[in-house]
């Protein structure tokens, strides 16, 4: 920390003369400290931060509006387990940096979880404050120091377990994966990330738009990984450029994390028309490949005046943002629900509201029609009314007759969700996965289920358990493989999915049933870290 | 702040740059086809014929995918070939012996399937498309077929690769639509040829090359004066000749991520087109069930991004005196002429 420099912000901040007074205000305060946003005029014309973030006097005063419970209710509703309750008390005595450290103790990647979590499902949910006002702003209180802690300099201090030579390799480095990494390198083994792409963080990077998660942090984080002694190979292509059993016999271990990397279409006509995007491509060539910046960029997006994105998640309000800051003139969500019923974020639809995003609630796009040259010109769409609840619970969008019309546009992206990345389990046949494609895990260990064949491939390691071994053949004896997944590749199959915190506790869950399987297979494991406990 | 971080550089898997070991200039000139051969021992080492790779030359650079037109496992190198026909394509020329691309991920795509068939099999390449019907050749050619190879190329100039194909066909047929080289015309006159010459005895026909050679070939062997040519008396399917092309459309991953490479294939079962993914359920399909028309137009979707690149490089030329440049994206596809 010895570049700080002087006009940095320091990490002990002193308490201000009127603390008592801030104190008592801020109890009393029933709403969140407000956020500073950017003017959404302004916003919905740039790529940079929506939300501002907290300056040291506004996260201060909003530290002081928790009460410190003595069994703190958000801290079993985080899936990376932050010691919230720490982390405000020492921000509350202007401690910026020990409560910085105390969050990256279990969450090395808090710039990212302070921006992109659903607090509102998770620890502010539950907050004693929320029952008779708004909750605690934990997620900006993170943001906040995440972000302190990246302007100064500040790195995590991690208590790294000694090297215990054990391999473990990482497949996929978004969010499930680099939790997974996290943890691991920390007991003390050795972790190299494979990713396909030309750049790690997944769906960091090609996903989520930089107005929500700035490109530059997901690097810094991941940096702080790499700090930590992870190695991250781009351009792998796990199945295509190594094998899973090449990468079985270098590592002892192995984490699949490929994600959600098969954009769905809805099988209507006139999906092959250009201008026709899945929400993968749109975001990927405007985030990735920075066709935002294009022509200084070379990567090319159709921009257009009218465009329409179909769905109503997350994805399909990051298109809708996108498209109307790469300059088209109207920007219409079609969602065959109403508003109550739509996946994303609230914040989210907020958000786009704001930024002049039209919404066509109870719309449902039939045929998209082209002209000549085979550009999309006309999407036709016929109105939905809510008819009985189905399985779900939800009420089912049931097409009213002849209520077809046609409106004009010239790009449509299909943002009606995505499948798991189907590459790596067609290329490995002892992979199971269920008719959702999703890896089929042990719910709770995150553990693979593998084909019986598995067990038989020959491995260079004689040490195995007995109940894991195999008959020895000719090549030698054999062993289980040790594989679990998270993160999109799995689904719901162990509670709810789909967000960047849920792989991120995947993550986090696979990395300790690792651990726990080497330890069974490799005894001395153990020993390495009880030794390094004690000393 | 300012950029510290290194996350955009990463290790390569063999630790080792994708440095450029040989480089040949095949055709010299503005729309020169440059042959270089990169060291990517885990490319090489899984290759398989019909696969491909996507290149990066540098860190602002676009994802050019480009089909392997030979590799050496035991040199751990990889062959690419591309032709300069845009922004992207010129930078990677510009990469001399010794130096070094940013990315090259692959191998991509399914491989083909090459096995021995009891009657010739006729190879067809087209333009720069000559490149990756090579390693088809190869392989067919020492799993004992008798391959009757078909080049083309619009002039003596642009023709590649005749040296090397010789050696691995039975018979090398070379045409130039100019007639400055070999026999004046198209691919698709010879190939009726050589099929009309064996009575329709042709176990396959593998075709790559711009999307209109490809078109025209299909065209020549599902249309009906096709069969009435030569087999009046049987009640003769040309469909009965396999036919494989390799297509090119626009992709941004490569991994099956994007759909932007979704090509429409005829489904007969279900009687309409379904779209597959070319980077991964392809490149190569069936020819006879490829929507050409569908696919010529979605590979024209960026020619208006080409001019803006184009004419942002022109008004900065005039303050700067740079050179005018096109998006590679653009021009590659529409010319089909990168792979």
């Amino acid at each position: 920390m010895s570049d700080r420099s002087e006009e940095a912000c320091p990490g002990q901040v002193p308490v201000p003369s009127n603390m008592a007074e801030i104190r008592k205000a801020a109890l009393r305060q029933p709403t969140k400290t407000p956020m500073p946003m950017q003017d959404p005029e302004v916003r919905s014309r740039n790529f940079s931060e929506v939300e501002l973030g907290y300056d040291f006097d506004l996260a201060f005063n909003e530290s002081h509006r928790c009460i410190s419970c003595g069994d703190p209710k958000c801290i079993p509703y985080c899936p990376v387990e932050i010691n919230i309750r720490g982390m405000i008390d020492h921000l509350k005595k202007g401690d910026i940096e020990a409560a910085y450290q105390e969050i990256v103790k279990t969450n090395l990647f808090p710039s990212i979880t302070g921006r992109v979590c659903p607090q509102e499902n998770q620890c502010e949910m539950v907050c004693v404050k929320g029952i008779k006002g708004q909750p605690v702003g934990i997620g900006y209180l993170e943001k906040y120091l995440a972000d302190w802690a990246r302007k100064n300099g500040v790195r995590p201090h991690a208590e790294l377990w000694p090297p215990n030579g054990r391999a473990i390799a990482i497949i996929g480095s978004g969010p499930a994966g680099l939790a997974a990494a996290a943890e691991l390198v920390r007991l003390g083994y050795r972790c190299t990330i494979f990713e396909a792409l030309h750049r790690p963080g997944g769906v960091l990077l090609y996903g989520i738009p930089e107005f929500r998660l700035p490109k530059q942090i997901v690097d810094f984080e991941i940096d702080n990984l790499r700090g930590l002694g992870v190695e991250i190979v781009c351009n792998a292509l796990v199945g295509r450029t190594i094998t899973l059993d090449e990468i079985q016999e270098q590592f002892d271990a192995v984490m699949i994390g490929t994600g959600a990397g098969l954009p769905y279409f809805m099988g209507i006509a006139g999906e092959e028309l250009s201008g026709v995007y899945s929400a993968n491509e749109y975001l990927t060539r405007a985030n990735l490949m920075n066709a935002r910046s294009f022509p200084a960029e070379p990567t090319p997006i159709r921009v257009g005046d009218r465009v329409a994105v179909v769905g109503g998640g997350n994805v399909a309000m990051d298109g809708a943002r996108v498209a109307k800051r790469l300059g088209a003139a109207t920007v219409d969500v079609v969602y065959r629900r109403t508003q109550a019923e739509m996946p994303a974020r609230a914040d989210e639809v907020h958000h786009a509201m704001e930024e002049g995003i039209n919404f066509l609630f109870l719309h449902n796009p039939v045929t998209i029609y082209g002209g000549e040259d085979g550009w999309v010109r006309e999407m036709e769409m016929v109105r939905m009314e809510l008819g009985e609840p189905d399985q779900s619970g939800r009420r089912r969008p049931v097409i009213i007759p002849d209520s077809n019309f046609r409106k004009p546009y010239d790009v449509v992206i299909m943002a009606i969700g995505q499948g798991p990345n189907p590459l790596l389990a067609t290329l490995t046949p002892y992979l199971v996965t269920n008719k959702w494609g999703q890896l089929v895990i042990d719910p709770k260990s995150l553990r693979v289920h593998l084909k019986d064949d598995a067990a038989h491939r020959p491995a260079e390691e004689a040490a195995v358990l007995a109940e894991d071994a195999g008959p020895a053949g000719p090549e030698g004896p054999v062993r289980i493989p040790v594989i679990c997944a998270g993160g999109d590749i799995i689904g719901s199959q162990a509670g709810a999915g789909g967000t960047v915190i849920a792989a991120m506790g995947h993550g986090k869950i696979a990395a300790r049933t690792i651990h726990e399987m080497l330890v069974e297979r490799y005894p001395e494991l153990a020993n390495s870290l009880e030794i390094a406990a004690g000393s | 702040m300012p950029d510290q971080t290194t996350a955009g550089t990463c290790r390569t898997l063999s630790g080792k740059n994708y440095r450029i070991r040989q480089k040949r200039v095949l055709v010299a000139g503005d729309d020169g086809i440059v042959l270089a051969e990169v060291e990517a021992p885990l490319i090489a080492r899984h290759a398989q014929a019909g696969q491909f790779v996507i290149v990066r030359t540098h860190e602002h650079s676009e994802r050019i995918p480009l089909t392997l037109a030979a590799w050496d496992k035991a040199a751990g190198t990889i062959t690419l070939i591309y032709q300069v026909v845009g922004h992207s394509t010129r930078e990677m020329a510009a990469v001399e012996e010794g130096g070094t691309f940013t990315d090259i991920l692959g191998p991509l795509g399914s491989p083909i399937t090459v096995k021995k068939h009891p009657h010739p099999v006729i190879c067809i390449g087209g333009g720069v498309g000559v490149a990756p019907i090579w390693p088809k050749v190869k392989d067919l050619f020492e799993l004992g077929n008798e391959v009757i190879t078909i080049i083309g190329a619009r002039t003596q100039r642009l023709l590649i690769l005749e040296q090397e194909l010789r050696p691995v066909s039975t018979e090398l047929i070379v045409t130039t639509d100019d007639g400055s080289y070999g026999q004046k015309g198209f691919v698709t006159e010879r190939l009726h040829e050589v099929i009309a010459a064996r009575n329709g005895q042709i176990s396959e026909v593998i075709a790559v090359g711009p999307i209109p050679m490809m078109d025209a070939v299909v065209k020549e062997m599902a249309g009906k004066s096709f069969r009435e040519a030569f087999d009046p008396s049987v009640d003769y399917d040309p469909r009965r000749i396999p036919l494989i092309v390799s297509l090119n459309p626009i992709m941004v991953d490569g991994t099956g991520m994007c759909g932007g490479c979704r090509v429409q294939l005829w489904d007969p079962s279900k009687g309409q087109y379904e779209a597959r993914f070319s980077c991964v359920d392809g490149p190569a399909f069936d020819g006879y069930a490829v929507d050409f028309r569908t696919l010529t137009r979605r590979n024209r979707q960026y020619l208006d991004s080409e001019k803006r690149t184009r004419e942002a490089a022109a008004s900065d030329a005039e303050t700067a005196a740079a050179p005018a440049v096109e998006t590679g994206q653009a021009r590659n596809r529409e010319t089909g002429e990168s792979r």
